[in-house]
């Protein structure tokens, strides 16, 4: 399986019926596609929206009704709209339940990183967006992202080199890996994938875990669970 | 008092240096028409003050001003989406103020509403916070983001009446309440322009008050037109 659509499919199980959800681009916007049965969420687009439905066929789009991305999108029944501002009430008010991001890094003091890149390497940064608000409002903050770069780096460390987007506000960490709680500032590994020993996972993480005594092996919604 | 206007009058108002508002979202809510005169007026050393950027893949929307160079800085969350104002940034032409989208929504709120500032907790621990004064409010931390104004807002409705009541028409809305409130001067294209009375009172999302001008931007069928075929020619829209 494509290791987005494993993070993706682990990622949905945080989700209970009945939420509002704000999904963040990249990996995140595959989750809904995994819903576990019978859990049902409320998706928020911060540009003002909730209850987003499908993309319209060709010739049959609203051109009042996009998504975050600036795509077409059609609206459910009982979807509201609202503007920028009372998008971010909603945001930084606390009424999102759960938020699920992609992170560049995360580290084990539950910090995230995901707007700014490295300009030492000439990247530019394209911008916080909404992310800064959404990891400070919602209720629950789920950080996805692979467990190492390209370079076989680790992307779970013990202190975010980029710029952070957060600071301690990180709740759950999904790589395709691991799974990780962040409780009273430290990591607990919840979730490993069977085929790597707690000493392969340990080689490939920067950062310092405890083990839950409950660990369990990865689940994957439509799969294991 | 009649506010329907022709847009070559509104965009003679602009001087070079001027600070604009731009309504929309990545392109949605945009108002399109403006942006064009306002290109081809060649006003320069305009400072942007905008949401997000432009829709993604460019040639659409704000694209246009950057591709000219008319425009010495951006004020916004996120410039990713838009490839001309990337290129006027990466050449160093073009400066780049960001804000958190929640802290610029609200420092714009401000500015309408006559605060001195508001106080957010998004930002804290970042480098959002450098050069910003921190006050803690009973154990907590927060940012004081001071208000922003512009001189101008081009905001894009569905409905306009000559006293300038403007009707929203779904996402669309976005900043474009916000920003209404927030400049001095504050021009509203719209799709359609209709008679007093026409706008029922319950649907006016921005209230003639701040309106000091109405244009005629797309007629509603052209502005359905110009969204499916762009969306159709990037790719976004389901085939049948």
């Amino acid at each position: 399986m494509d290791i987005r659509e494993k993070i993706a499919r682990r990622a949905a199980l945080e989700l209970s019926n009945g939420e509002f959800v704000n999904l963040g681009f990249g990996m995140p916007t595959a989750v809904p596609n995994f819903l576990p049965k019978g859990i049902q969420v409320t998706l928020q687009s911060e540009n003002g929206c909730l209850m987003m439905g499908p993309t319209p066929y060709v010739g049959e789009a609203d051109p009042d009704n996009a998504n975050a991305g600036g795509q077409p999108i059609t609206l459910l029944p009982g979807a509201s709209i609202f503007d920028l501002c009372e998008s971010f009430t909603i945001i930084r008010g606390g009424h999102v339940n759960t938020a699920i991001l992609g992170g560049l890094e995360v580290d084990q003091e539950g910090n995230i990183a995901n707007w700014a890149k490295n300009a030492a390497n000439g990247d530019f940064s394209p911008g916080m967006g909404g992310a800064m608000d959404l990891v400070r409002g919602a209720q629950k903050i789920v950080c996805t992202l692979q467990h190492n770069d390209k370079k076989g780096e680790s992307k779970v460390l013990k202190k975010c080199k980029l710029a952070i987007t957060g600071r301690g506000v990180v709740d759950v960490i999904i790589s395709e890996k691991a799974v990780f709680h962040v409780i009273d500032g430290g990591l607990v590994l919840i979730e490993k994938d069977p085929s790597l020993s707690l000493e392969d996972l340990e080689a490939c993480t920067e950062a310092e875990f405890a083990v839950s005594p409950n660990l369990k092996d990865y689940r994957m919604s439509g799969i294991n669970a | 008092m009649n506010k329907v206007v022709g847009i070559d009058q509104v965009i003679k108002k602009i001087c070079d240096g001027a600070t604009i508002f731009l309504g929309g979202f990545l392109g949605v809510g945009s108002p399109l028409k403006c942006i064009e005169k306002l290109a081809v007026s060649g006003k320069k050393d305009l400072t942007i003050i905008s949401e997000v950027s432009g829709m993604p893949g460019g040639s659409f929307d704000m694209a246009i001003l950057f591709k000219n160079r008319q425009v010495k800085k951006i004020i916004t969350s996120h410039i990713g989406t838009c490839p001309e104002l990337l290129e006027e940034y990466q050449a160093g032409r073009l400066e780049v103020e960001l804000y958190p989208m929640g802290t610029w929504a609200e420092k714009v709120r401000a500015a309408g509403a006559g605060l001195g500032g508001v106080l957010t907790p998004t930002g804290v621990g970042t480098l959002v916070e450098e050069g910003k004064q921190k006050l803690t409010i009973n154990g907590k931390e927060y940012l004081l983001e001071l208000p922003l104004a512009a001189e101008f807002a081009f905001i894009k409705g569905y409905r306009g009446d000559k006293i300038g009541n403007i009707e929203y028409r779904g996402v669309s809305i976005n900043c474009n309440k916000v920003i209404a409130t927030a400049a001095k001067y504050t021009i509203a294209e719209v799709n359609e322009i209709v008679e007093i009375g026409e706008i029922d009172p319950n649907r006016v999302g921005t209230p003639g008050i701040y309106v000091n001008a109405v244009v005629q931007g797309n007629k509603f069928d052209e502005h359905v037109q110009v969204f499916n075929q762009r969306w159709d020619a990037i790719g976004q829209l389901k085939k049948k």
